[in-house]
C-alpha cells in the first residue's frame, strides 16, 4: 500500500481517534466528581454568604418554558435556620455585564420583600474598573435591600430609598446590569414561590438534607432530587 | 557551538530562539493571561506539559503517520494534551482554571506547539525531541512570568498575589493589568533585549 494513499489516511485518522477518545472519556471519568465537588462546594459558599443566617438548606427544582431556550431548570435553595424553620431563599441569577455573564448568588429573605445578601459568582468585568463588583463596598449595598416595586440605582449620591443602590464610579453598566437582571430574576423567582401556576410546574418535591453549615467539605454533597422526579 | 548535542536542543529554547521573544510565536497568551506572574506560571507550566508530551507522540508516530494526514493528527494530539490539562486544572486548580478561563483551550491553536511538533519532533527521534520540547516550554514559562510579574507589579502592587506596596505609597497602573499593559511590556521587554542583543553582536 502506497504511504499516501486515501485508505491509509483514513485508518490513521480513524485508530488515532478511536484512541483519543478512549484515552479523554476515561481521564474525564476520573476527574469529573472533583469538578463537580468544587462546583458545589463554590456554590454552597455563596449560599451561606448570601443567606448569613442559614445554617442548612435544601433545594427545589422547578421548569420553567421559555420562549428562547425551550424547558429550563430553575433550582431555588431554600435556607433552614438552627431549628430547621425556613429562613429565607436563595437563587442564581446571571445576566449580561460589560464584557460577558455576570453571575450572582442572590439570597431573598422569608417574606419575600428584600434581599438577605448577594454575591458574584462568576464575571468577565474589567480589572480595575468593573471588577468592583465583587468588592464587599458595593455587594453590602445589597443587604436589606427592598426589593418592591424594584431594585433602583443612582449615581454618584448615596441611595435616597431603600430600595436603592449606588452604582459605582468608572463601571457604571457594570452595577446597572446586576440590577437589571436581578429584577428580571427576582420576578421569575417570586412567581415561582408564589406556586405553581399553568406554565410551571414543580419537577421535584425538595429532599430534606442535612449539611451541616460547619463541615465545608466538598464529600458532604447536597442530595439533588434524584432521576424520575415529575411523577 | 555542537549542533547536535542535546543540551543544545534544550538551551536554544530558552534563550536563543526563546518562542516568545525571539520567534515571536504564542503571542496570545503570552498577552491574554500575563496580568499576573501566577497565571503567567500556571500557562507556562500547562504549555510546557502539553508541547512535550505532544512531542513525545509526534515524535513516536513520526514514521507510521501519512505526510497527507500529518497535520490533522498532531491536531487531535495536541488537542487531547490540552483537554487533560485543561481538566486536571479544573479538577484539582480550580482557582487558576478560573482565572485563565478560555485560554487553557486556545493552547491548542498556539503556534509555538504547532511548531515544535512540524519543524521538530516529526523529524527527530524521541529523545532530541522531548528534550527540545521542554526547552521550548521552559522558555515560554519564564517570559510568561517575566512579563506577568513586571504587569502585577506596575498593575496591581503585588508580586504572585503578595501585595508589598500599600495603597498610600503606589496607586496601581490599571492599564497594565489591560490588554494596552500586555502590549506595552512585552513590545519594551523585545526592544529592550533586541537592543543589547545587537550592541553585544556590534562589539564583537
Amino acid at each position: 500500500m502506497k504511504k499516501n494513499s486515501p485508505l491509509k489516511m483514513i485508518i490513521t485518522l480513524s485508530v488515532t481517534a478511536i484512541i483519543i477518545g478512549g484515552l479523554l472519556s476515561g481521564f474525564y471519568k476520573l476527574v469529573y466528581p472533583q469538578i463537580e465537588a468544587n462546583r458545589i462546594a463554590e456554590e454552597k459558599i455563596a449560599i451561606f454568604t448570601v443567606l448569613p443566617e442559614a445554617k442548612d438548606y435544601d433545594i427545589v427544582e422547578y421548569e420553567i418554558l421559555s420562549k428562547k431556550k425551550g424547558t429550563e431548570i430553575v433550582q431555588i435553595f431554600r435556607g433552614k435556620d438552627e431549628n430547621g424553620d425556613l429562613m429565607g431563599f436563595a437563587f442564581v441569577a446571571a445576566g449580561p455585564g460589560f464584557q460577558g455573564i455576570i453571575k450572582m448568588m442572590v439570597g431573598l429573605n422569608l417574606e419575600k420583600t428584600y434581599l438577605e445578601g448577594m454575591t458574584v459568582l462568576d464575571h468577565m468585568e474589567t480589572p480595575g474598573l468593573g471588577d468592583k463588583i465583587t468588592f464587599d463596598f458595593f455587594l453590602d449595598q445589597f443587604k436589606e435591600l427592598r426589593i418592591s416595586p424594584s431594585i433602583t440605582y443612582i449615581k454618584n449620591v448615596k441611595p435616597k430609598h431603600d430600595n436603592q443602590i449606588q452604582t459605582i464610579t468608572g463601571a457604571t453598566i457594570s452595577a446597572v446590569a446586576i440590577v437589571k437582571t436581578l429584577n428580571k430574576k427576582i420576578a421569575i423567582i417570586l412567581e415561582l414561590l408564589a406556586g405553581p401556576p399553568g406554565k410551571l410546574k414543580v419537577v421535584a418535591e425538595p429532599a430534606a438534607v442535612a449539611v451541616p453549615a460547619a463541615v465545608a467539605v466538598p464529600a458532604a454533597a447536597v442530595a439533588v432530587p434524584a432521576e424520575g422526579k415529575g411523577k | 557551538m555542537a549542533k547536535k548535542t542535546l543540551t543544545y536542543e534544550f538551551v536554544k529554547g530558552i534563550w536563543r530562539e526563546n518562542a516568545v521573544i525571539k520567534m515571536l510565536l504564542g503571542m496570545c497568551p503570552a498577552l491574554a493571561v500575563t496580568n499576573s506572574a501566577s497565571n503567567g506560571l500556571a500557562m507556562g507550566l500547562a504549555s510546557t506539559f502539553v508541547v512535550a508530551a505532544s512531542g513525545l507522540m509526534v515524535s513516536l508516530i513520526r514514521r507510521i503517520v501519512p505526510g497527507g494526514v500529518r497535520i490533522p493528527t498532531y491536531i487531535i494530539i495536541i488537542a487531547t494534551f490540552v483537554t487533560l490539562a485543561e481538566l486536571f486544572l479544573k479538577a484539582y486548580l480550580p482557582d487558576i482554571s478560573k482565572s485563565l478561563g478560555p485560554y487553557i483551550p486556545l493552547i491548542i491553536v498556539n503556534c509555538m506547539i504547532m511548531g515544535r511538533a512540524e519543524f521538530f519532533a516529526s523529524k527527530h527521534p524521541v529523545t532530541p525531541a522531548v528534550v527540545d520540547a521542554l526547552g521550548t516550554g521552559i522558555g515560554f514559562t519564564w517570559v510568561l512570568v517575566v512579563l506577568g510579574a513586571i504587569r502585577e507589579v506596575l498593575g496591581s502592587g503585588s508580586i504572585f498575589g503578595f501585595a508589598f506596596l500599600g495603597e498610600k505609597i503606589f496607586t496601581p497602573w490599571v492599564v497594565m493589568v489591560l490588554p494596552a499593559g500586555a502590549f506595552l511590556s512585552l513590545g519594551l521587554m523585545i526592544g529592550v533585549i533586541n537592543y543589547f542583543t545587537l550592541r553585544k553582536r556590534r562589539a564583537a
